[in-house]
């Protein structure tokens, strides 16, 4: 029945079903997929819309990889010597991934909430807050995962991908659209009005120049690493440059690991924020 | 017709909704039955919209008992609300797609299949007169055309029960007409309806049975001919006087009227003298030496209903 609790993926443990009761997961019908229906449906109309955002990254490959990549030679990463366009790509596709998420999972969905008041016909429909906070975030994943498409294309187009490790950095980058969809729509739930957006640049910007995005962790200042460590984007780029690299080891379960537990923790709070905002 | 032998749909007891220290629906006791069209009758902030919110399962009940198509809302909501039509107060369509995506849209929220969902679509386009604009964006349609888009929406689920929160506010007379003649053809096709309105006109067309609200309470409940019977007279006159206060006019027109008056209410522009006999009080005011700028004897209403429970109007 739809009612059922919300049960983890398919496969789960008992811990994961502990876990599931423990945390309060607001109803859902199952049918989240309606709404990301619902989405395509709109971009068929607005696909150039859909895909602008993609080309930010693009650009700073070219004018900062390549270009200044130029002047600055080869780059040590985890040991291996790369060229400097080598080093910063993966890290621009990483970008693409947490951009494509973060556009729909904040500034759209601010928008169906308060002003087209989308949700509220959604949730007279058996859809519940679970579906809404479901669909949305995987949607904004997909939109993610579109972008990291479009951009490894650019990369292997620009011979920048040297090794097969890189195909599992497809993947990757799926999953740094859940985790940037799922705290961006999270977060949105606690914006007032459209000024609350500044703050949103406010993180999304220095975390993008200072997430060992542009230069390697190892030439921050010793106190700074700490803090870059705790960053998500740095988890999302050390994991997809070491596969894109061909450099796989162990530190990149950690960063799965940081990424998925923000991913689902994403996603319990922003249907739990969906439901008191919106079922009271 | 017995009421009683069908199946009861909404049953609430005790039904309550407070908001902080604010309580917004004070305990009601309401039982809808099915093919039945029941109204909530109340002026703006009476608890109607609250009641309608708890019904549509999108609001928790604070207390009480509420039981919708024989489930409760608190645990089975997905389920009840698979087979309910809501029409919300305002309008909430998807500005972002066409018309005709708006229905199939919304009927993929319910699991219909993409194939059953356009042939619905079709169907209720027709059904609200708006298939020549299937194409186009919602944006541009007039108030009148979105209600019907809205209520076509509410219905691509062929619900049992359907929700009309304030179904023709803002609308202008003749778009309320189509409107009502809409829902006069889902209530024949023994659709359940359940509206809000403070509208008495409304209410005495569309309502078989109804529930007068005032502060969160229920304060009378009938049907439209019984609860005019049973609250006001047969007839009312409306006298006006050339003052800026028809206040002072209370007293003589007491008098004059004598036994033809069963009760005399003060209006700041008028006074309402209900009477079985409305030209019968005519001749005595006018006996008595009274001259009244304006005379108006008419039948009474709802209205005069709920004045006479709440001393207040229904729309002010």
């Amino acid at each position: 029945m739809t009612t059922a609790p919300p049960a983890p993926a398919a496969g789960g443990g008992a811990v994961l079903r502990a876990v599931a009761r423990a945390v309060p997961m607001p109803a859902g019908a199952g049918m989240a997929r309606m709404l990301v229906e619902r989405n395509a449906r709109v971009y068929r109309r607005g696909w150039l819309l859909l895909v602008s955002g993609f080309v930010e990254p693009v650009f700073y490959l070219f004018s900062l990889g390549v270009g200044l990549g130029a002047l600055v030679g080869d780059v040590d990463a985890g040991g291996v010597l790369v060229s400097y366009a080598m080093f910063v790509a993966p890290a621009m596709l990483a970008s693409s991934a947490m951009n494509g998420a973060v556009y729909d999972s904040t500034f759209n969905v601010f928008f169906k909430l308060k002003y087209a008041r989308l949700y509220d016909s959604v949730l007279a429909t058996p859809l519940g807050p679970r579906d809404v906070a479901v669909g949305e975030i995987a949607w904004a994943q997909l939109r993610g995962g579109l972008y990291a498409v479009m951009f490894m294309v650019v990369m292997a187009a620009s011979g920048l991908l040297r090794s097969w490790w890189a195909l599992l950095a497809l993947p990757a980058a799926t999953l740094v659209g859940l985790a940037f969809a799922a705290v961006g729509m999270a977060a949105t739930t606690w914006m007032r009005s459209w000024q609350d957006f500044d703050l949103l640049n406010l993180v999304v910007l220095p975390m993008f120049l200072f997430s060992a995005t542009f230069f390697p962790l190892s030439t921050y200042p010793e106190g700074l690493q700490p803090v870059v460590r705790v960053l998500p984007l740095y988890h999302a780029v050390e994991l997809v440059r070491g596969l894109c690299l061909g450099l796989p080891d162990v530190s990149m379960l950690g960063h799965v690991a940081y990424l998925l537990v923000l991913g689902t923790g994403g996603v319990v709070v922003a249907a739990r924020r969906l439901d008191r905002l919106l079922l009271s | 017709m017995d009421a009683d032998d069908r199946e009861v749909l909404i049953s609430a007891r005790g039904l309550t909704k407070r908001f902080d220290d604010f309580t917004a629906v004070d305990g009601i006791d309401v039982e809808v039955r099915r093919g039945e069209a029941f109204g909530f009758l109340g002026p703006n902030g009476a608890g109607k919209s609250s009641t309608m919110r708890m019904v549509g399962c999108v609001s928790p009940p604070s207390g009480g008992e509420l039981r919708i198509l024989g489930h409760d809302p608190r645990t089975s909501g997905p389920q009840i609300r698979a087979r309910l039509g809501v029409v919300p107060q305002r309008d909430t369509l998807d500005e972002e797609l066409t018309v005709a995506e708006n229905l199939v849209v919304y009927a993929r929220y319910f699991g219909i299949s993409r194939k059953a969902a356009h042939a619905k679509a079709a169907e209720l386009l027709e059904f609200a007169q708006l298939a020549e604009r299937a194409g186009s964006r919602v944006e541009p349609l007039s108030g009148g055309m979105k209600r019907r888009l809205t209520i076509a929406r509410s219905l691509v689920n062929d619900p049992e029960i359907l929700l009309l929160d304030e179904p023709t506010t803002g609308l202008d007379p003749q778009a309320r007409h189509v409107l009502w003649d809409r829902l006069f053809r889902l209530k024949r096709q023994g659709v359940t309806l359940v509206l809000t309105t403070h509208y008495m006109d409304e209410a005495e067309q569309l309502c078989d049975r109804l529930v007068v609200m005032d502060a969160g309470r229920i304060v009378a409940e009938g049907s439209p001919r019984s609860l005019i019977e049973e609250h006001s007279s047969r007839e009312v006159l409306e006298l006006r006087f050339p003052d800026d206060d028809n206040a002072p006019w209370a007293g003589p027109v007491t008098a004059g009227a004598g036994a033809l008056a069963e009760r005399v209410e003060v209006l700041p522009d008028r006074l309402l003298v209900y009477t079985p006999d409305g030209d019968a009080a005519v001749q005595a005011v006018h006996a008595a030496g009274l001259r009244p700028s304006s005379v108006l004897v008419r039948r009474s209403t709802l209205e005069d209903v709920f004045l006479h429970l709440t001393g207040r109007l229904l729309v002010d």
